[in-house]
């Protein structure tokens, strides 16, 4: 495999939750590059800290020390204001229950991340209509959340992750509340993603299955990063 | 239109929640608006009254009547163009219920004055020329069926007795706000009356109303009058006729400033409503307001939904509200009418419905607008599954 320039820096990230008076570490000096490009799976039991790392890679949560640099950008260092614009531009998300807006239909949805960008309505149409096409759902574009299958929304989820065309997805279980044959059709989709269009995707999955489509396994542990399992992509 | 269609669609996604409190804010804003047009109805003498006019009464209370003999020296006041007299009558018809004011006048002169009361030639003549005549409002008058040449009977109260009047003329107002429910009569058929009965309540007045050659001289004009019965027994108030009319209203000063603080406490009421239905939908809707911080969408905008959403509400109930009130105000003002000259909604009470609806809608956003702008993404995502 082609050797890439970290897109993602970790650097002794530290992260904890308070409850009442007590400290419960989450994240414990956390140390990881992930190169452009790259599919990583992040793997471990509950309560390991894999969403949480996820999380402050796409700038959702805080560090309490540490630094991460994102495109070369040291994102614990941006303002909230700062960050929002940043998520906006360089990240996609995938969630395990899709997290769609149930009023709004699957073509509203994935047009909603455009409304943050200086688009006109002809254009936003052009690049929602071309997302849900990525996603093999055009035919469904006027149909609401509540009208498609647990698949057909994750994809619709998939195609408003990718409508902004951002460097980095990160997916937090995406095939957690999917069948079999959805979720295989979840992760074929997603591993097109990451060698059509070059995407670096970042995958917090308990499934071994899922994990197999990735280039790399990191298993995280009681909030301590172990070694890496590389595998050819399949 | 995007942003439009979202707040349409998150405003009725709990239909039964949603329109129930479209409901409670009709019912509030039609209550509102009721208030304020019984408030302004209240007003509408004052508001109708013309400011060429002046009315001069007893300095110590309205009770107290002046003697005929102002008349004259008022008349030699500069700035006086004209002169009217009247009394307070206070007579009942057939039964108390059956209120309306009642007025002994100098017919011409009053007349004179009051351009505002139209009367058809004729009934005007024939109102003048039989001292046992009164003319009526429009309005009095289809209330009671009554027909010209009908006697009626009034039992006096401040002048005690049956007193026959017969009805020689019916008034139409000139304007809307012209009160159209007044029964005057010849104010010499109660003087003589009073000669033979009461010889020392003759020749007295309840108040002169006085037109003046120039409106803008009013105050200086009633300073000259009042100088002029300074010492006298009865020494005079004299004041432009909406402070008149103002001073009556202030004798139920109390009641209005109850009626006023209902209206207020109404609003406070439906703010409380439409806030704890604000709050839910936000409570509901905390995991999507992180997945629009997700996006990149600010706490702003976010916020501006919320607005958005709750102004929407308000001001569906508002159209509702301000739909309903003429029809409730009319039905109201049949129950009522005999009290106020009109009863009719004001545009100034459109607009405080408006108002108040913004302000409703507004303020019930305030708390769930602050916990959505707050909320940590991460926080938020977790409330979701």
């Amino acid at each position: 495999m082609e050797i890439k320039s970290p897109i993602v820096g970790i650097e002794h990230v530290n992260k904890s939750y308070h409850k009442g008076t007590h400290t419960i570490p989450v994240l414990m000096d956390i140390t990881l590059d992930i190169a452009e490009g790259e599919f990583l799976a992040l793997m471990g039991p509950s309560g390991s800290g894999k969403s949480t790392l996820l999380n402050l890679i796409a700038a959702l949560d805080n560090v309490d020390s540490g630094i991460i640099r994102v495109g070369g950008i040291d994102i614990t260092d941006l303002t909230e204001t700062e960050l929002a614009v940043w998520r906006s531009v360089n990240v996609g998300f995938i969630f395990q229950f899709y997290n769609l807006i149930p009023v709004l239909t699957a073509f509203e949805n994935v047009e909603l991340p455009l409304l943050l960008t200086g688009l006109s309505r002809r254009e936003r149409r052009e690049h929602a209509e071309q997302a849900l096409r990525v996603v093999n759902l055009a035919s469904r574009m006027d149909h609401y959340p509540g009208q498609l299958s647990g698949g057909e929304q994750q994809r619709v989820a998939i195609a408003r992750a990718i409508v902004t065309d951002p460097a980095i997805l990160v997916a937090d279980e995406p095939t957690g509340d999917l069948d079999r044959v959805a979720a295989e059709e979840i992760l074929e989709l997603m591993d097109r993603l990451n060698h059509e269009s070059q995407k670096t995707i970042i995958m917090v999955t308990h499934d071994p299955r899922a994990a197999k489509k990735a280039h790399t396994i990191r298993v995280l542990d009681k909030g301590i990063l172990n070694n890496v399992h590389s595998q050819a992509a399949s | 239109m995007y942003i439009l269609k979202l707040l349409l669609r998150n405003a009725f996604r709990h239909k039964l929640r949603t329109s129930l409190t479209i409901l409670s804010i009709t019912i509030a804003i039609l209550a509102f608006g009721l208030l304020r047009t019984f408030i302004s109805a209240w007003y509408a003498g004052a508001e109708a009254s013309s400011a060429s006019r002046l009315v001069t009464r007893n300095a110590v209370s309205l009770i107290f009547p002046l003697p005929l003999s102002y008349k004259d020296k008022i008349r030699q006041i500069d700035g006086v163009k004209q002169l009217a007299w009247g009394s307070w009558f206070a007579g009942i018809y057939i039964d108390e219920k059956n209120f309306f004011a009642n007025y002994a006048i100098d017919a011409e002169s009053y007349m004179a004055l009051y351009p505002e009361f139209i009367f058809p030639p004729d009934q005007k003549k024939a109102f003048l020329a039989d001292r046992r005549g009164f003319c009526a409002g429009r309005k009095l008058i289809e209330r009671y069926h009554w027909r010209i040449g009908d006697t009626v009977v009034l039992k006096g109260t401040v002048y005690p007795g049956n007193w026959e009047f017969v009805l020689r003329g019916i008034y139409q107002g000139r304007d809307e706000s012209t009160d159209e429910r007044l029964f005057f009569f010849h104010w010499d058929y109660l003087n003589e009356a009073l000669k033979k009965t009461a010889p020392r309540r003759a020749d007295q007045v309840g108040w002169y109303v006085i037109e003046l050659t120039d409106p803008n001289r009013a105050a200086e004009v009633a300073q000259a009058i009042d100088k002029t019965f300074k010492n006298s027994l009865a020494e005079t108030l004299t004041e432009t006729e909406k402070a008149f009319y103002l001073s009556f209203i202030s004798m139920v000063g109390a009641i209005i400033v109850a009626i006023q603080m209902v209206s207020f406490v109404v609003i406070i009421i439906i703010i409380v409503v439409a806030a704890n239905t604000m709050v839910m939908t936000a409570r509901e809707r905390i995991g999507e307001y992180a997945i629009f911080k997700t996006l990149g969408f600010r706490g702003w905008r976010i916020g501006g939904m919320i607005m958005g959403e709750s102004l929407l509400i308000a001001m569906i109930g508002c159209l509702f509200g301000i739909a309903l009130t003429p029809p409730a105000a009319k039905i109201f003002s049949k129950i009522v009418g005999t009290y106020f000259p009109t009863f009719r909604v004001e545009i100034e009470t459109i607009y405080m419905d408006i108002g108040a609806s913004i302000l409703v809608g507004l303020c019930a956003a305030i708390i769930p607008t602050w916990r959505a702008v707050k909320i940590r993404i991460a926080d938020g995502l977790r409330r979701i599954g």
